[in-house]
Protein backbone atom coordinates (compact mmCIF):
# COMPACT_ATOMS: atom_id res chain seq x y z
CA UNK A 1 0.00 0.00 0.00
CA UNK A 2 1.14 3.92 -0.99
CA UNK A 3 1.15 5.89 1.71
CA UNK A 4 0.84 9.37 1.25
CA UNK A 5 1.45 12.53 3.85
CA UNK A 6 -1.44 15.06 3.98
CA UNK A 7 -1.74 18.62 5.89
CA UNK A 8 -2.10 21.90 5.57
CA UNK A 9 0.92 24.03 5.96
CA UNK A 10 1.93 27.42 8.15
CA UNK A 11 0.17 29.27 10.44
CA UNK A 12 -3.20 28.05 8.45
CA UNK A 13 -6.24 26.23 10.03
CA UNK A 14 -8.34 25.47 7.32
CA UNK A 15 -9.43 21.99 7.99
CA UNK A 16 -11.99 21.16 5.99
CA UNK A 17 -10.22 20.32 3.08
CA UNK A 18 -7.88 18.33 4.74
CA UNK A 19 -10.09 16.15 5.77
CA UNK A 20 -12.04 15.49 2.89
CA UNK A 21 -8.62 14.78 1.26
CA UNK A 22 -8.05 12.18 4.16
CA UNK A 23 -11.47 10.38 3.59
CA UNK A 24 -11.10 10.27 -0.50
CA UNK A 25 -7.32 9.35 -0.21
CA UNK A 26 -8.14 6.53 2.35
CA UNK A 27 -11.23 5.27 0.25
CA UNK A 28 -8.93 5.37 -2.71
CA UNK A 29 -7.00 3.07 -0.97
CA UNK A 30 -3.95 4.73 0.15
CA UNK A 31 -2.48 4.84 3.29
CA UNK A 32 -3.01 8.39 4.64
CA UNK A 33 -0.95 10.30 7.15
CA UNK A 34 -2.45 13.09 8.46
CA UNK A 35 -0.53 15.88 10.09
CA UNK A 36 -3.37 17.87 10.27
CA UNK A 37 -3.03 22.02 10.54
CA UNK A 38 -0.67 24.27 11.64
CA UNK A 39 1.92 21.61 10.40
CA UNK A 40 5.50 22.75 10.11
CA UNK A 41 7.94 21.83 6.95
CA UNK A 42 9.79 19.52 9.48
CA UNK A 43 6.15 17.74 10.68
CA UNK A 44 5.57 16.40 6.80
CA UNK A 45 9.25 15.27 6.73
CA UNK A 46 9.33 13.03 10.56
CA UNK A 47 6.02 12.10 8.99
CA UNK A 48 7.40 10.67 5.75
CA UNK A 49 10.41 9.31 6.96
CA UNK A 50 8.47 6.86 9.86
CA UNK A 51 5.56 6.01 7.18
CA UNK A 52 7.64 5.55 4.03
CA UNK A 53 5.36 7.34 2.52
CA UNK A 54 6.25 8.30 -1.19
CA UNK A 55 4.11 11.56 -1.86
CA UNK A 56 3.71 14.65 0.62
CA UNK A 57 0.76 16.60 -0.61
CA UNK A 58 0.62 19.74 1.21
CA UNK A 59 -2.31 22.06 1.28
CA UNK A 60 -2.08 25.80 1.70
CA UNK A 61 -5.53 28.14 2.09
CA UNK A 62 -4.72 31.60 3.13
CA UNK A 63 -1.88 33.06 0.75
CA UNK A 64 1.20 32.66 2.39
CA UNK A 65 1.78 29.13 0.81
CA UNK A 66 5.01 30.66 -1.24
CA UNK A 67 7.02 31.16 2.60
CA UNK A 68 5.68 28.30 3.79
CA UNK A 69 6.66 26.14 1.51
CA UNK A 70 10.19 27.52 0.69
CA UNK A 71 13.11 25.04 1.35
CA UNK A 72 10.63 21.95 1.13
CA UNK A 73 12.67 20.12 -1.53
CA UNK A 74 15.68 20.99 0.13
CA UNK A 75 15.25 20.01 3.62
CA UNK A 76 13.63 16.60 2.26
CA UNK A 77 17.25 16.04 0.36
CA UNK A 78 18.56 16.83 3.26
CA UNK A 79 16.71 13.98 5.25
CA UNK A 80 17.07 10.81 2.39
CA UNK A 81 13.96 11.54 0.90
CA UNK A 82 14.99 11.77 -2.08
CA UNK A 83 12.46 10.28 -4.10
CA UNK A 84 9.74 11.76 -2.58
CA UNK A 85 6.92 13.13 -5.11
CA UNK A 86 6.10 16.75 -3.67
CA UNK A 87 2.50 18.32 -4.72
CA UNK A 88 0.81 21.77 -3.56
CA UNK A 89 -2.83 23.20 -3.58
CA UNK A 90 -5.20 25.59 -2.58
CA UNK A 91 -4.89 29.34 -2.58
CA UNK A 92 -1.40 28.92 -2.10
CA UNK A 93 -0.20 32.75 -2.91
CA UNK A 94 -1.70 35.98 -2.06
CA UNK A 95 -4.61 37.70 -4.44
CA UNK A 96 -5.35 37.12 -8.44
CA UNK A 97 -1.90 36.06 -10.06
CA UNK A 98 -1.56 34.53 -13.57
CA UNK A 99 -1.19 30.72 -12.01
CA UNK A 100 0.94 29.66 -14.65
CA UNK A 101 3.58 32.15 -13.39
CA UNK A 102 2.70 31.06 -9.80
CA UNK A 103 3.17 27.33 -10.95
CA UNK A 104 6.46 28.16 -12.35
CA UNK A 105 7.38 29.79 -9.02
CA UNK A 106 6.57 26.53 -7.41
CA UNK A 107 8.03 24.21 -9.72
CA UNK A 108 11.20 26.10 -9.21
CA UNK A 109 11.19 25.18 -5.58
CA UNK A 110 11.26 22.00 -6.38
CA UNK A 111 7.45 20.75 -5.93
CA UNK A 112 6.45 17.59 -8.74
CA UNK A 113 2.85 19.28 -9.05
CA UNK A 114 0.95 22.18 -8.25
CA UNK A 115 -2.59 22.80 -8.27
CA UNK A 116 -4.92 25.95 -8.84
CA UNK A 117 -7.64 27.48 -6.46
CA UNK A 118 -10.34 25.40 -6.73
CA UNK A 119 -9.40 21.58 -7.76
CA UNK A 120 -11.00 18.42 -6.29
CA UNK A 121 -8.91 15.97 -5.02
CA UNK A 122 -11.58 13.72 -7.22
CA UNK A 123 -10.36 15.55 -10.23
CA UNK A 124 -6.58 14.47 -9.80
CA UNK A 125 -6.65 10.78 -8.52
CA UNK A 126 -5.18 9.71 -12.22
CA UNK A 127 -2.49 11.49 -11.73
CA UNK A 128 -1.83 10.72 -8.21
CA UNK A 129 -1.99 7.29 -9.40
CA UNK A 130 0.64 7.26 -12.28
CA UNK A 131 3.01 9.85 -10.90
CA UNK A 132 3.09 6.99 -7.75
CA UNK A 133 3.23 4.47 -10.50
CA UNK A 134 6.56 6.35 -11.66
CA UNK A 135 7.97 6.85 -8.02
CA UNK A 136 11.74 6.52 -7.99
CA UNK A 137 12.40 6.77 -11.59
CA UNK A 138 12.91 10.30 -11.14
CA UNK A 139 15.65 11.64 -7.92
CA UNK A 140 15.87 15.28 -7.04
CA UNK A 141 18.83 16.24 -5.26
CA UNK B 1 -4.20 -12.14 53.94
CA UNK B 2 -3.27 -9.75 57.13
CA UNK B 3 -0.15 -8.75 57.73
CA UNK B 4 2.41 -7.40 54.70
CA UNK B 5 6.13 -6.55 54.34
CA UNK B 6 6.52 -4.24 51.15
CA UNK B 7 10.47 -3.81 50.48
CA UNK B 8 11.95 -1.23 48.48
CA UNK B 9 15.79 -2.53 47.53
CA UNK B 10 17.07 1.16 47.26
CA UNK B 11 20.92 2.28 45.24
CA UNK B 12 21.82 3.22 49.30
CA UNK B 13 18.62 2.40 51.21
CA UNK B 14 16.96 -1.14 51.87
CA UNK B 15 13.66 0.33 53.28
CA UNK B 16 10.95 -1.89 54.79
CA UNK B 17 7.39 -1.01 54.99
CA UNK B 18 5.01 -3.01 57.27
CA UNK B 19 1.32 -2.99 56.57
CA UNK B 20 -2.23 -4.17 58.51
CA UNK B 21 -4.63 -4.96 55.48
CA UNK B 22 -7.90 -5.66 58.29
CA UNK B 23 -6.68 -1.78 60.06
CA UNK B 24 -5.43 -0.12 56.58
CA UNK B 25 -2.80 1.46 58.18
CA UNK B 26 1.02 1.08 58.59
CA UNK B 27 2.66 -1.07 61.48
CA UNK B 28 6.03 0.43 60.89
CA UNK B 29 8.88 1.12 58.93
CA UNK B 30 12.84 0.85 58.50
CA UNK B 31 15.62 1.10 56.82
CA UNK B 32 18.69 0.02 56.40
CA UNK B 33 21.89 -0.01 53.78
CA UNK B 34 21.71 -1.95 51.13
CA UNK B 35 23.86 -4.76 50.56
CA UNK B 36 23.87 -6.06 46.92
CA UNK B 37 27.63 -5.93 46.64
CA UNK B 38 28.07 -8.73 49.00
CA UNK B 39 24.62 -10.41 50.11
CA UNK B 40 21.74 -9.06 49.82
CA UNK B 41 20.26 -10.57 52.28
CA UNK B 42 22.49 -8.86 55.28
CA UNK B 43 20.49 -5.38 54.50
CA UNK B 44 17.41 -7.03 54.60
CA UNK B 45 17.98 -8.44 57.84
CA UNK B 46 19.43 -5.77 59.67
CA UNK B 47 16.36 -3.54 58.08
CA UNK B 48 14.28 -6.26 60.07
CA UNK B 49 16.14 -6.41 62.78
CA UNK B 50 15.45 -2.33 62.84
CA UNK B 51 11.62 -2.42 62.59
CA UNK B 52 11.34 -5.34 64.63
CA UNK B 53 12.67 -3.45 67.60
CA UNK B 54 10.15 -1.08 67.20
CA UNK B 55 6.71 -3.28 66.46
CA UNK B 56 7.66 -6.36 68.34
CA UNK B 57 8.65 -9.72 66.06
CA UNK B 58 5.89 -10.08 63.32
CA UNK B 59 4.55 -12.57 61.26
CA UNK B 60 3.53 -11.67 57.67
CA UNK B 61 1.58 -13.42 55.64
CA UNK B 62 3.42 -12.18 52.14
CA UNK B 63 6.46 -10.08 51.39
CA UNK B 64 7.18 -8.69 48.44
CA UNK B 65 9.60 -6.05 47.08
CA UNK B 66 11.02 -3.31 44.58
CA UNK B 67 14.01 -2.66 43.48
CA UNK B 68 16.31 -0.29 42.03
CA UNK B 69 19.46 -1.80 43.29
CA UNK B 70 22.67 -2.22 41.85
CA UNK B 71 22.68 0.83 39.38
CA UNK B 72 18.69 0.29 38.57
CA UNK B 73 17.36 -0.86 34.95
CA UNK B 74 19.91 0.79 32.54
CA UNK B 75 18.30 1.21 29.20
CA UNK B 76 18.91 2.26 25.58
CA UNK B 77 16.15 4.05 23.81
CA UNK B 78 16.89 3.46 19.62
CA UNK B 79 14.35 4.78 17.28
CA UNK B 80 14.30 6.60 13.79
CA UNK B 81 13.44 10.51 13.91
CA UNK B 82 14.05 11.61 17.43
CA UNK B 83 10.31 13.96 17.79
CA UNK B 84 8.63 10.66 16.85
CA UNK B 85 10.00 6.65 17.41
CA UNK B 86 12.41 8.04 19.68
CA UNK B 87 10.53 9.99 21.93
CA UNK B 88 7.90 7.36 22.15
CA UNK B 89 11.21 4.73 22.88
CA UNK B 90 12.13 7.08 25.72
CA UNK B 91 8.20 7.76 26.94
CA UNK B 92 8.07 3.78 27.22
CA UNK B 93 11.08 3.43 28.66
CA UNK B 94 10.88 5.80 31.35
CA UNK B 95 7.48 4.35 31.91
CA UNK B 96 8.84 1.02 32.75
CA UNK B 97 10.42 2.94 35.52
CA UNK B 98 14.26 2.45 33.70
CA UNK B 99 16.92 4.46 33.27
CA UNK B 100 17.30 5.81 29.88
CA UNK B 101 21.14 6.19 29.55
CA UNK B 102 21.90 5.54 25.62
CA UNK B 103 19.14 7.81 23.35
CA UNK B 104 19.73 6.65 19.53
CA UNK B 105 18.17 8.17 16.51
CA UNK B 106 18.65 6.62 12.17
CA UNK B 107 21.54 4.30 11.63
CA UNK B 108 23.65 3.52 14.27
CA UNK B 109 27.29 3.37 14.24
CA UNK B 110 30.28 0.79 15.48
CA UNK B 111 30.70 3.31 18.30
CA UNK B 112 27.11 3.58 19.32
CA UNK B 113 27.08 -0.13 19.77
CA UNK B 114 30.37 -0.16 21.55
CA UNK B 115 29.07 2.89 23.70
CA UNK B 116 25.77 0.03 24.29
CA UNK B 117 28.66 -2.46 26.00
CA UNK B 118 30.66 -0.23 28.10
CA UNK B 119 27.76 1.52 29.80
CA UNK B 120 26.22 -1.81 30.64
CA UNK B 121 22.91 -1.51 29.58
CA UNK B 122 20.62 -4.08 30.90
CA UNK B 123 17.70 -4.04 27.82
CA UNK B 124 17.96 -2.18 24.51
CA UNK B 125 14.59 -1.49 23.13
CA UNK B 126 14.91 -0.97 19.04
CA UNK B 127 11.93 0.96 17.52
CA UNK B 128 11.63 2.93 14.00
CA UNK B 129 9.04 2.74 11.39
CA UNK B 130 4.73 3.33 11.79
CA UNK B 131 3.12 0.03 10.49
CA UNK B 132 3.74 -0.27 7.04
CA UNK B 133 6.16 2.37 7.21
CA UNK B 134 9.97 2.42 7.25
CA UNK B 135 11.88 -1.05 7.98
CA UNK B 136 14.90 -0.22 6.80
CA UNK B 137 16.27 1.76 9.17
CA UNK B 138 15.21 -0.90 11.99
CA UNK B 139 16.52 -3.51 10.02
CA UNK B 140 19.83 -2.37 9.65
CA UNK B 141 20.14 -1.56 13.30
CA UNK B 142 19.23 -4.69 14.40
CA UNK B 143 21.38 -6.31 12.33
CA UNK B 144 24.82 -3.93 13.76
CA UNK B 145 23.47 -5.31 16.96
CA UNK B 146 23.78 -8.84 16.22
CA UNK B 147 26.95 -8.00 13.93
CA UNK B 148 28.30 -7.23 17.21
CA UNK B 149 26.95 -10.29 19.29
CA UNK B 150 25.45 -8.93 21.25
CA UNK B 151 24.03 -10.86 24.13
CA UNK B 152 21.89 -7.66 26.43
CA UNK B 153 18.04 -8.57 25.39
CA UNK B 154 16.77 -6.45 22.72
CA UNK B 155 13.12 -5.66 22.46
CA UNK B 156 11.80 -5.02 18.98
CA UNK B 157 8.98 -2.76 19.44
CA UNK B 158 8.70 -1.20 15.52
CA UNK B 159 7.33 -1.66 12.19
CA UNK B 160 5.01 -4.62 12.29
CA UNK B 161 5.30 -5.73 8.90
CA UNK B 162 9.22 -6.25 9.12
CA UNK B 163 8.69 -9.29 11.86
CA UNK B 164 9.90 -11.97 9.75
CA UNK B 165 13.04 -10.23 8.31
CA UNK B 166 13.21 -9.29 12.28
CA UNK B 167 13.07 -13.10 13.36
CA UNK B 168 15.05 -14.17 10.89
CA UNK B 169 17.79 -11.71 11.88
CA UNK B 170 17.66 -12.21 15.33
CA UNK B 171 17.66 -16.21 14.70
CA UNK B 172 20.99 -15.67 12.09
CA UNK B 173 23.20 -13.71 14.95
CA UNK B 174 21.31 -15.64 17.87
CA UNK B 175 20.37 -12.75 19.98
CA UNK B 176 18.11 -12.58 23.15
CA UNK B 177 15.28 -10.98 21.15
CA UNK B 178 12.10 -10.33 21.91
CA UNK B 179 9.50 -9.05 20.06
CA UNK B 180 6.00 -7.00 21.06
CA UNK B 181 3.37 -4.60 19.43
CA UNK B 182 4.62 -1.48 17.91
CA UNK B 183 5.12 1.22 19.98
CA UNK B 184 3.99 3.92 17.39
CA UNK B 185 1.79 1.92 15.04
CA UNK B 186 0.19 5.08 13.77
CA UNK B 187 1.99 8.34 13.56
CA UNK B 188 1.89 10.70 16.87
CA UNK B 189 0.02 7.67 19.11
CA UNK B 190 1.63 5.72 21.48
CA UNK B 191 1.15 1.92 22.16
CA UNK B 192 3.30 1.40 25.37
CA UNK B 193 1.92 -1.18 27.38
CA UNK B 194 3.11 -3.97 25.73
CA UNK B 195 6.63 -3.10 25.66
CA UNK B 196 6.32 -2.42 29.55
CA UNK B 197 5.26 -5.71 30.18
CA UNK B 198 7.74 -7.37 28.06
CA UNK B 199 10.51 -4.88 29.89
CA UNK B 200 8.88 -5.55 33.63
CA UNK B 201 8.99 -9.82 31.93
CA UNK B 202 12.77 -9.27 31.41
CA UNK B 203 13.50 -7.13 34.78
CA UNK B 204 12.39 -9.95 36.82
CA UNK B 205 13.64 -12.82 34.48
CA UNK B 206 17.14 -11.78 33.79
CA UNK B 207 18.16 -8.38 35.35
CA UNK B 208 17.71 -8.81 38.87
CA UNK B 209 19.41 -12.63 38.35
CA UNK B 210 22.34 -11.07 37.12
CA UNK B 211 22.81 -8.04 39.93
CA UNK B 212 22.27 -10.63 42.84
CA UNK B 213 19.22 -9.55 43.63
CA UNK B 214 17.32 -12.41 42.93
CA UNK B 215 19.10 -14.24 45.84
CA UNK B 216 16.86 -12.59 48.00
CA UNK B 217 13.73 -14.77 46.58
CA UNK B 218 14.56 -17.57 48.93
CA UNK B 219 13.34 -15.26 51.66
CA UNK B 220 10.42 -13.42 50.41
CA UNK B 221 7.38 -14.10 48.08
CA UNK B 222 9.09 -12.09 45.26
CA UNK B 223 10.52 -9.19 43.78
CA UNK B 224 7.90 -7.72 40.81
CA UNK B 225 8.69 -4.77 39.87
CA UNK B 226 11.22 -2.02 39.41
CA UNK B 227 10.91 0.95 41.85
CA UNK B 228 10.27 3.89 39.88
CA UNK B 229 7.18 1.67 38.22
CA UNK B 230 5.94 0.72 41.80
CA UNK B 231 5.76 4.47 42.44
CA UNK B 232 4.34 5.06 39.36
CA UNK B 233 1.77 2.37 39.41
CA UNK B 234 0.95 3.57 43.58
CA UNK B 235 0.26 7.45 42.61
CA UNK B 236 -1.67 6.66 39.32
CA UNK B 237 -3.98 4.60 42.09
CA UNK B 238 -3.73 7.52 44.77
CA UNK B 239 -5.30 9.63 41.07
CA UNK B 240 -7.54 7.76 39.44
CA UNK B 241 -9.27 5.85 42.79
CA UNK B 242 -10.48 2.60 43.18
CA UNK B 243 -14.36 1.79 42.83
CA UNK B 244 -16.14 4.09 45.21
CA UNK B 245 -13.08 5.14 46.56
CA UNK B 246 -12.37 8.10 45.66
CA UNK B 247 -8.70 9.29 44.02
CA UNK B 248 -7.62 13.10 44.76
CA UNK B 249 -7.61 13.72 40.70
CA UNK B 250 -5.11 15.09 38.80
CA UNK B 251 -1.82 14.98 40.55
CA UNK B 252 1.93 16.20 40.32
CA UNK B 253 4.78 14.41 41.69
CA UNK B 254 8.50 15.70 42.83
CA UNK B 255 11.32 13.15 44.26
CA UNK B 256 14.56 14.95 44.31
CA UNK B 257 17.37 12.73 44.55
CA UNK B 258 21.46 13.11 45.50
CA UNK B 259 21.71 11.80 41.61
CA UNK B 260 18.51 13.05 39.88
CA UNK B 261 14.71 14.41 39.89
CA UNK B 262 12.11 12.69 38.59
CA UNK B 263 8.98 14.10 37.82
CA UNK B 264 5.54 12.22 37.44
CA UNK B 265 2.37 13.72 36.12
CA UNK B 266 -1.09 11.86 36.37
CA UNK B 267 -3.81 13.63 34.26
CA UNK B 268 -4.95 13.51 30.65
CA UNK B 269 -3.19 16.89 30.13
CA UNK B 270 -5.57 17.44 26.83
CA UNK B 271 -5.64 20.75 25.39
CA UNK B 272 -8.20 22.93 27.45
CA UNK B 273 -9.35 25.15 25.20
CA UNK B 274 -11.68 24.99 21.54
CA UNK B 275 -8.49 27.20 20.15
CA UNK B 276 -5.83 25.05 21.18
CA UNK B 277 -4.38 21.95 18.93
CA UNK B 278 -2.23 19.39 20.20
CA UNK B 279 1.01 18.55 18.12
CA UNK B 280 3.35 15.76 18.27
CA UNK B 281 2.79 12.43 20.15
CA UNK B 282 -0.16 12.12 22.67
CA UNK B 283 1.29 12.15 26.28
CA UNK B 284 0.33 9.04 28.54
CA UNK B 285 -1.88 9.77 31.41
CA UNK B 286 1.05 8.77 33.57
CA UNK B 287 3.99 10.38 32.31
CA UNK B 288 7.63 10.13 34.25
CA UNK B 289 10.59 11.85 33.69
CA UNK B 290 13.90 11.70 35.05
CA UNK B 291 16.26 14.56 34.74
CA UNK B 292 20.29 12.70 35.28
CA UNK B 293 21.93 15.99 35.47
CA UNK B 294 19.61 17.34 38.41
CA UNK B 295 20.27 16.79 41.84
CA UNK B 296 21.52 17.56 45.21
CA UNK B 297 24.58 15.38 45.70
CA UNK B 298 26.09 13.85 43.22
CA UNK B 299 24.21 15.98 40.49
CA UNK B 300 24.86 19.03 41.56
CA UNK B 301 27.36 20.53 38.76
CA UNK B 302 24.42 20.14 36.57
CA UNK B 303 22.25 22.16 38.88
CA UNK B 304 24.58 24.65 38.44
CA UNK B 305 25.10 24.20 35.01
CA UNK B 306 21.42 25.29 34.05
CA UNK B 307 22.23 28.80 35.89
CA UNK B 308 22.89 31.68 34.28
CA UNK B 309 25.44 34.92 34.94
CA UNK B 310 22.65 36.82 35.99
CA UNK B 311 21.35 33.79 37.94
CA UNK B 312 25.03 33.23 39.91
CA UNK B 313 25.33 36.70 40.69
CA UNK B 314 21.86 37.14 41.93
CA UNK B 315 22.58 34.40 44.62
CA UNK B 316 25.76 35.74 44.90
CA UNK B 317 24.27 39.15 46.63
CA UNK B 318 22.52 36.70 48.78
CA UNK B 319 25.47 35.51 50.47
CA UNK B 320 25.54 32.07 48.46
CA UNK B 321 28.30 31.67 46.23
CA UNK B 322 26.42 28.44 44.56
CA UNK B 323 29.73 27.53 42.06
CA UNK B 324 31.32 26.98 45.56
CA UNK B 325 28.63 25.24 46.99
CA UNK B 326 27.80 22.72 43.93
CA UNK B 327 30.90 21.82 44.19
CA UNK B 328 31.45 20.70 47.47
CA UNK B 329 28.52 18.80 47.02
CA UNK B 330 29.17 17.22 43.98
CA UNK B 331 32.59 16.36 46.26
CA UNK B 332 31.19 15.20 49.94
CA UNK B 333 28.05 13.20 48.34
CA UNK B 334 27.33 12.20 51.75
CA UNK B 335 27.03 15.40 52.92
CA UNK B 336 24.50 16.48 55.18
CA UNK B 337 23.01 19.90 56.18
CA UNK B 338 24.72 20.99 59.38
CA UNK B 339 23.95 24.63 59.59
CA UNK B 340 21.52 27.19 58.78
CA UNK B 341 23.28 28.45 55.51
CA UNK B 342 23.65 24.91 54.46
CA UNK B 343 20.16 24.25 54.73
CA UNK B 344 18.76 27.47 52.83
CA UNK B 345 21.45 26.00 49.95
CA UNK B 346 19.95 23.07 49.88
CA UNK B 347 16.81 24.70 49.84
CA UNK B 348 17.59 26.50 47.20
CA UNK B 349 19.27 23.33 45.07
CA UNK B 350 15.93 21.89 45.46
CA UNK B 351 13.61 24.73 44.08
CA UNK B 352 16.18 25.04 41.06
CA UNK B 353 15.74 21.18 40.32
CA UNK B 354 12.15 21.56 40.75
CA UNK B 355 11.89 24.34 38.71
CA UNK B 356 14.11 22.91 35.85
CA UNK B 357 12.59 19.40 35.74
CA UNK B 358 9.15 20.47 35.27
CA UNK B 359 10.02 22.93 32.24
CA UNK B 360 11.78 19.52 30.63
CA UNK B 361 8.67 17.82 31.66
CA UNK B 362 5.63 20.28 31.22
CA UNK B 363 3.94 20.96 28.02
CA UNK B 364 4.51 24.21 26.07
CA UNK B 365 1.92 26.49 24.51
CA UNK B 366 3.05 28.37 21.09
CA UNK B 367 0.26 31.30 19.41
CA UNK B 368 -0.07 31.66 15.80
CA UNK B 369 -1.87 34.87 14.25
CA UNK B 370 -3.60 33.00 11.32
CA UNK B 371 -6.62 35.01 9.44
CA UNK B 372 -8.98 33.30 11.68
CA UNK B 373 -7.18 34.83 14.92
CA UNK B 374 -4.89 33.87 17.29
CA UNK B 375 -4.78 29.45 17.23
CA UNK B 376 -2.52 27.63 20.24
CA UNK B 377 -0.63 24.66 19.16
CA UNK B 378 0.28 22.56 22.28
CA UNK B 379 2.60 20.26 22.58
CA UNK B 380 3.03 18.18 25.51
CA UNK B 381 0.35 18.20 28.42
CA UNK B 382 -1.49 20.66 29.83
CA UNK B 383 -0.96 20.87 33.48
CA UNK B 384 -2.83 23.68 34.42
CA UNK B 385 -5.47 21.44 36.13
CA UNK B 386 -3.32 19.78 38.67
CA UNK B 387 -5.02 19.75 41.92
CA UNK B 388 -2.32 18.21 43.80
CA UNK B 389 1.71 18.55 44.24
CA UNK B 390 3.14 15.32 46.29
CA UNK B 391 7.17 15.76 47.30
CA UNK B 392 8.57 13.12 48.14
CA UNK B 393 12.91 12.20 48.19
CA UNK B 394 14.70 13.41 51.56
CA UNK B 395 15.77 16.96 50.66
CA UNK B 396 12.07 17.80 50.57
CA UNK B 397 10.91 15.55 53.18
CA UNK B 398 13.42 17.32 55.63
CA UNK B 399 13.59 20.58 54.69
CA UNK B 400 11.59 22.57 57.86
CA UNK B 401 9.66 24.29 54.29
CA UNK B 402 8.76 21.82 52.13
CA UNK B 403 5.95 23.77 50.86
CA UNK B 404 8.53 26.40 49.38
CA UNK B 405 10.38 24.10 47.73
CA UNK B 406 7.32 22.51 45.88
CA UNK B 407 5.88 25.89 44.57
CA UNK B 408 9.26 26.66 42.32
CA UNK B 409 6.69 23.61 40.09
CA UNK B 410 4.30 26.63 40.24
CA UNK B 411 2.89 28.89 37.08
CA UNK B 412 5.80 31.29 36.50
CA UNK B 413 5.14 34.78 34.80
CA UNK B 414 8.99 34.26 33.36
CA UNK B 415 7.62 30.98 31.85
CA UNK B 416 4.28 32.04 30.80
CA UNK B 417 4.79 29.16 27.25
CA UNK B 418 4.63 26.36 29.71
CA UNK B 419 1.51 25.00 31.20
CA UNK B 420 2.03 24.74 34.70
CA UNK B 421 -0.32 24.08 37.62
CA UNK B 422 -1.83 27.61 38.66
CA UNK B 423 -3.40 26.45 42.07
CA UNK B 424 -2.87 23.78 44.19
CA UNK B 425 -2.55 21.82 47.49
CA UNK B 426 0.83 20.34 48.24
CA UNK B 427 1.02 16.85 49.53
CA UNK B 428 4.18 14.87 51.52
CA UNK B 429 5.33 11.51 51.92
CA UNK B 430 7.07 11.92 55.03
CA UNK B 431 7.05 8.70 55.52
CA UNK B 432 8.31 6.80 52.06
CA UNK B 433 5.25 5.58 51.65
CA UNK B 434 4.65 5.64 47.64
CA UNK B 435 6.77 3.30 46.23
CA UNK B 436 5.52 0.61 48.81
CA UNK B 437 1.77 1.05 48.33
CA UNK B 438 2.52 1.00 44.58
CA UNK B 439 3.67 -2.41 45.19
CA UNK B 440 0.62 -3.00 47.79
CA UNK B 441 -1.87 -2.05 44.86
CA UNK B 442 -1.08 -5.48 43.13
CA UNK B 443 -2.59 -7.28 46.11
CA UNK B 444 -5.33 -4.82 48.01
CA UNK B 445 -5.82 -1.49 45.86
CA UNK B 446 -8.28 -0.28 47.60
CA UNK B 447 -6.01 -1.09 50.74
CA UNK B 448 -3.04 0.88 49.45
CA UNK B 449 -5.38 4.00 48.34
CA UNK B 450 -7.00 4.43 51.47
CA UNK B 451 -3.16 4.48 53.39
CA UNK B 452 -1.62 6.57 51.02
CA UNK B 453 -4.53 9.11 51.84
CA UNK B 454 -4.36 8.41 55.31
CA UNK B 455 -0.65 9.05 55.28
CA UNK B 456 0.06 12.00 52.71
CA UNK B 457 0.60 15.41 55.08
CA UNK B 458 -0.61 18.44 53.59
CA UNK B 459 1.41 21.24 54.12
Amino acid sequence: MNTIVIGVIGADVHAVGNKIIEYTLTSQGYNVVNVGVLATQEDFINAAIESDAKMILVSSLYGHGEIDCRGLREKCIEAGLDKIILYVGGNIVVGKQDFKEVEQRFLAMGFNRVFPPMTKIESVLDIIKKDLEEYGKNTFD
Amino acid sequence: MEKILLIDFGSTYTKLTAVSLKNEEIIGTAASFTTVSSDIKEGYHNALAKLFAKTGELKFDKIIACSSAAGGLKMAAIGLVEELTVEAAKIVCLGAGAKVDIILSHHITNEDVENIIKKKIDIILLAGGTDGGNSECVLYNLRKLGEAHIKIPIIYAGNRSCRDEVLKIMKEYDLNGFICDNIMAKLNLLNIEDAKNVIKQIFLSNIIVGKGIKKIEEEIDGVILPTPQALLQGVDLLSKGYLDEEGLGELLVFDIGGATTDVYSLCPGEPKRGDTILKGIQEPYAKRTVEGDLGMRYSALGVLASLNEEKLDMYKLQGIDMEKECNLRHQFVEMIPQSKHEEVVDELMAKICVDTALSRHVGKIESYYTPMGIMYLQSGKDLSDIKYIIGTGGVIINSPQPKKILEAGLYNKNKMMELRPKEVKYLLDSNYILSAMGLLSTISPLCALRIMKKYLVEV
